[in-house]
């Protein structure tokens, strides 16, 4: 795999076609970066341009260079050489094939091998409640089902220096965990979230409105702290839902 | 003169990918004009006229749409001369997945929607196989893995295409596909096809409405895939 040390965003215009207020931002090897902002405020195209590596032909009009220069064609469309793995807020498949060949038609398009599968299904399996298996069909899986499989896929197949994330949170899966798995070491991760957790462990967050990157905050260590708290809560909030799943009381665990 | 033949299954995008392309060619100061082949109707030209190139429409009716599209390329090449263009790009009905109305010297594009799943680049036939270029569209309906693997498929059947992701809402891929237009050869004067029209020419090609088989003539073929030639 190409080794990328940063990515830079060069600034285009905002819906009204106006420049960004902010005009470059470089995210190093390692970081992740949050980009959070309403509905409607331009996230998932600001996603969408770095997964096709923008040069102007976008409808924001922005450019993604890798370790400061624009990048070879062939990068962007060959899944070969593709340097980012992306997860969309897709939450179901279309495709009507079972989940084995699927992911054998995956490891290919990406010049991999047929003995990742299992790996996938395992990681996917640790991800969700609900097991999947390889011969379901993707069409039938549930949201969380495809959620996880999905997640596992990118960690294992399109395992990528450049990670884009899209809304984890919405997913029905273990969300902490499931960064963790996509955003191991020495990658570059950029996830949209409004979740506090996710939010405040990523370094930066770029603010969005209007179509336009319009701020740029670094995570003060005041936050950070904040995050620790919010971390114990949410993950007393999970053991709460698991309980309640299990058919079991919470009287007394509070 | 470029000619351009766009074609794919009806609702693939085929008209609206060519409307951003269009924009991207006049950008780069090209001189596109359309001509929109259908079969009974079409209102598609009044989206073209809106970009204020020359348009026109060819409606088949009780032809083949693309044997319509064949026989009337040259007449196409002539009127894109007179409207001082250099590049014709002919959008065809997009019906039948066994025709392919590409000649030998045009840049050949086929338009295929990759909600339809990963099995329909095996479906499609000629009209996929013997293209130039494959623009996949709705791809921001699927996840990545979900394009990747259509993106597969694609070039299993037709392994020498370049294929150009594109949306028809926001326009991406219409530069790329653009400049594929634009790095595209002139056309030719004697040009041929690059896969034959179907063999079969029967009493249904002329008109016989009745549906026992007793009334029918010609090249025929059964379900059992036989084929067997009844008449004269």
């Amino acid at each position: 795999m190409r080794d990328v040390t940063t990515l830079t965003i060069l600034g285009g215009v905002n819906k009204e076609g106006i420049p960004e207020c902010i005009d470059r931002i470089e995210v190093n090897k390692g970081e992740i970066i949050g980009i959070v902002g309403p509905t409607g405020s331009g996230k998932s195209t600001l996603i969408d341009d770095i997964e096709q590596l923008a040069r102007g032909d976008t409808s924001s009009g922005r450019h993604i260079l890798i370790n400061g220069e624009v990048p070879d064609s062939s990068i962007r469309v060959d899944p070969r050489l593709k340097l980012v793995a992306q997860l969309s807020q897709k939450m179901h498949f279309l495709a009507d094939m079972t989940v084995e060949d699927f992911l054998v038609m995956h490891a290919r398009s990406r010049g991999k091998g047929p003995e990742l599968v299992h790996r996938v299904l395992e990681l996917a399996n640790t991800l969700t409640g609900e097991p999947i298996a390889l011969h379901h069909h993707l069409t039938a899986l549930s949201g969380g089902q495809s959620r996880s499989l999905m997640t596992a896929d990118i960690a294992v197949i399109s395992d990528s220096p450049v990670v884009l994330i899209d809304e984890i949170e919405n997913a029905g899966i273990r969300k902490q965990e499931a960064l963790e798995l996509l955003a191991c070491e020495g990658k570059i991760v950029v996830v949209v979230t409004h979740d506090p957790v996710l939010a405040l462990m990523a370094t930066r967050r770029i603010v969005m409105k209007n179509g336009g990157m319009v701020d740029v905050i670094t995570t003060s260590l005041q936050e950070q702290q904040v995050c620790c708290k919010i971390a114990e809560v949410d993950n007393w909030l999970l053991s709460l839902r698991e309980t309640i799943r299990r058919g079991d009381l919470v009287e007394g665990t509070v | 003169m470029k000619l351009i033949v766009l074609a794919g299954t009806p609702g693939s995008g085929k008209t609206s990918v060519l409307l951003h392309a269009i924009k991207a060619l006049v950008s780069l100061g090209n001189s596109p004009a359309v001509v929109k082949i259908d079969c009974l109707w079409t209102d598609d030209d009044q989206r073209f006229q809106r970009l204020g190139i020359p348009v026109q429409v060819g409606l088949a009716k009780d032809m083949c749409p693309d044997h319509f599209t064949i026989y009337n390329t040259e007449d196409m090449l002539k009127w894109a001369e007179t409207q001082g263009a250099d590049i014709l790009l002919n959008e065809t009905a997009g019906l039948c997945l066994r025709c392919a109305p590409y000649p030998d010297n045009c840049l050949a594009v086929c338009v295929i929607d990759v909600t339809t799943g990963p099995n329909t680049p095996l479906k499609v036939g000629p009209l996929l196989t013997t293209a130039d270029v494959v623009v996949m569209t709705k791809g921001d309906v699927v996840s990545q893995a979900e394009r990747e693997v259509f993106r597969e498929r694609v070039l299993d059947v037709n392994p020498a295409c370049s294929i150009v992701e594109a949306n028809g809402l926001t326009g991406k891929g219409s530069f790329e596909l653009a400049e594929l237009i634009r790095a595209s050869s002139d056309t030719g004067i004697e040009m041929k096809l690059r896969y034959n029209p179907p063999l079969a020419i029967c009493s249904l090609c002329t008109g016989e409405m009745r549906v026992a088989r007793k009334h029918h003539m010609g090249v025929l073929r059964s379900l059992d895939g036989s084929m067997e030639y009844r008449g004269e």
